[in-house]
């Protein structure tokens, strides 16, 4: 409909009726109309977390649509670590953060150096890696839980962080090999040869060009990795289960678990645990393309 | 995700100078060694990662008679049934509208800009907080859209969630759109920035306006990246666990699975896994030919941009 509404808008200047400026009144205000239902549509589900995080406990269940007597108590709760549940926060949001680091780390380097002799070397059969990549791509991830489950545990790896590590940047490595191929075809290949008639070795090559030329690419990919690991859930709350390695997203679905169910503690926690991505998120996506940082994260 | 390569897909261009190369006539000597040291660590991680626990999985899951245990179970037969709906459902009504919201934001203005940023958000924020929020907002007794149907309309609204299958699968396919919808709508929105403003003037001389336009200028060009796009979502949404796993729980009573989080309940809730894995690999027959057409779509989509 919109769409539509779109075209029409654009056709009316040109076709000049006699009731045009009418009509464009008319279209904007449809327009600004489903632009209000599109804002309430988007905010519900965000409002309702962050209104649950304002209340006190005894107002949590009651019928309010606003938040009664709005309090930060909640969120000094989280930041304090004054809930049994959650006793291990700031270590959990540790946690997190490292595997979200060394997960950027492994996925950059391990994409970058395999893209950079498929795509610049042109190793002989490249081609399989690249749809090794495409076919890992495709696999839903929590397809493979359960057999992963097993054999990290056959590992001694449970409650390890660097399984999940090992989960987050399998399931990363793909995208990222699948972007360096397509943004490296946009360096020349000359400057690859300059550097080899100069006597440089394919190292040399990979961190003096390659790497430096491919900034956007690994910005984007780091980015891309580091959401996917702060937001992963499935394997995290399989790998992690006592509270010292768990992760904030594990130790969150914990509180689902309890009978006095402190929901306004745990909204807390959720708006915690989100603002970081959402920061990262609209940091980095003004500075790219569309296409290359609305990565986000594979279910 | 797959952005780049789904808008890729419409303006690649075939026979590229391929052969050009710095290591011309081949690698030789230690440049080879350089190449395959370079590849070892993706190598090692495809095999320990990815082919080990396909090949154990294929192994776990490879007793007919898991299938015959699974097939005759009710709750496997409703949970294929949900996964139909949802895939069939979730997926294609989401592709509409985001195909339709791409149109609308094409607007020029500020406060459609502006609410861009709005409407990305349940895209950026982490799929965990929002799928809780959720799942307490449609709380029969003290969720929030009960107390404003309360507070509007003096209606008592229903159990969202623990009453009725139906109802409550209507709630996870609603959450998953809500979730879903914004990234998909930007990246028709940058498949529609792609075509060439001139394409829409000579339509506009030839008199082609509104619907006729959408019709004959942009639709037949946005056409293939919307096949990637349904082909590449349709494969996403069936490994989708933390929708279903947090909205619904599944419940009430078991109704509202998917293949995804049955097969996780089998395996680790009811300690079977190894039919958990059947669970999941029930869905090859629906997943295989996917891949399939999204590899042959990727490959020869030579859209004319």
């Amino acid at each position: 409909m919109s769409a539509v509404l779109l075209e029409s808008r654009r056709s009316a200047a040109a076709a000049a009726v006699p009731n045009y400026r009418r009509r464009r009144m008319l279209n904007e205000a449809a327009a600004l109309a489903l632009g209000a239902v599109l804002i309430v549509w988007t905010l519900v589900p965000i409002y309702s977390m962050v209104m649950v995080s304002l209340e006190s406990h005894n107002n949590v269940f009651s019928s309010n649509i606003w938040p009664a007597h709005p309090s930060a108590y909640s969120y000094w709760v989280v930041i304090t670590e004054g809930y049994w549940y959650l006793e291990n926060f700031w270590h959990q949001f540790g946690n997190s953060l490292y595997i979200g680091a060394m997960t950027v780390f492994f996925t950059l380097a391990i994409g970058s150096l395999a893209s950079f002799s498929i795509s610049r070397m042109r190793i002989r059969h490249g081609w399989l890696l690249t749809n090794a990549a495409l076919l890992t791509y495709v696999i839903p991830a929590s397809f493979l839980a359960i057999p992963f489950y097993r054999i990290m545990q056959a590992y001694g790896l449970s409650n390890n962080l660097w399984s999940v590590i090992a989960a987050e940047v399998t399931f990363a490595t793909p995208y990222a090999i699948f972007i360096f191929q397509q943004y490296g075809r946009s360096i020349p290949i000359e400057l690859d040869e300059a550097a080899r008639i100069d006597g440089a070795t394919p190292l040399q090559v990979y961190f003096r060009i390659y790497l430096p030329m491919m900034a956007p690419a690994l910005v984007a990919v780091g980015t891309y990795a580091l959401l996917l690991a702060w937001n992963e859930y499935l394997y995290q709350f399989l790998l992690l289960s006592n509270t010292r390695s768990m992760t904030v997203p594990v130790a969150l679905a914990q509180f689902l678990n309890s009978d006095e169910s402190p929901w306004n503690y745990m909204m807390a926690t959720a708006v915690v645990y989100a603002i970081p991505p959402v920061v990262i998120y609209y940091m980095v996506r003004g500075r790219m393309t569309a296409g290359l940082t609305m990565g986000g994260v594979k279910g | 995700m797959a952005s780049v390569s789904v808008i890729e897909a419409g303006r690649r261009v075939v026979g590229r100078p391929s052969r050009l190369r710095a290591w011309r006539g081949g690698l030789q000597g230690s440049e080879f060694t350089w190449a395959i040291a370079f590849c070892i660590p993706y190598v090692a991680v495809f095999l320990a990662f990815v082919v080990f626990p396909v090949a154990y999985g294929v192994w776990l899951g490879h007793e007919p008679r898991l299938y015959a245990e699974l097939f005759s179970d009710p709750i496997y037969q409703q949970t294929v049934v949900n996964t139909l709906l949802y895939l069939a459902i979730g997926v294609n009504v989401k592709l509409f509208f985001a195909l339709l919201l791409s149109g609308f934001f094409m607007r020029r203005g500020w406060w459609v800009k502006g609410l861009l940023m709005i409407f990305v958000l349940p895209w950026a924020v982490p799929a965990l907080p929002t799928f809780i929020s959720i799942h307490w907002m449609l709380n029969g007794q003290w969720g929030l859209i009960n107390n404003v149907l309360w507070d509007l309309f003096h209606i008592d609204g229903p159990g969202w969630l623990d009453t009725s299958r139906w109802l409550a699968l209507g709630c996870v396919i609603i959450a998953y759109i809500w979730k879903n919808m914004p990234f998909w709508t930007v990246i028709l929105l940058a498949g529609r920035m792609a075509i060439p403003q001139e394409l829409y003037e000579a339509a506009e001389v030839d008199g082609a306006t509104g619907l006729r336009r959408f019709l004959h200028v942009s639709f037949p060009l946005l056409a293939n990246l919307y096949v990637v796009c349904t082909l590449l979502s349709t494969i996403f949404t069936l490994g989708d666990f933390n929708t279903v796993y947090f909205v619904s729980g599944g419940g009430p009573a078991l109704t509202t699975h998917v293949l995804a989080t049955l097969g996780i309940r089998d395996a680790f809730e009811i300690a079977k896994p190894q039919l958990g894995v059947a669970a999941v690999m029930s869905a090859l027959p629906l997943l295989i030919p996917l891949v399939l057409l999204l590899m042959r779509k990727l490959r020869t989509s030579e859209v004319q941009l």
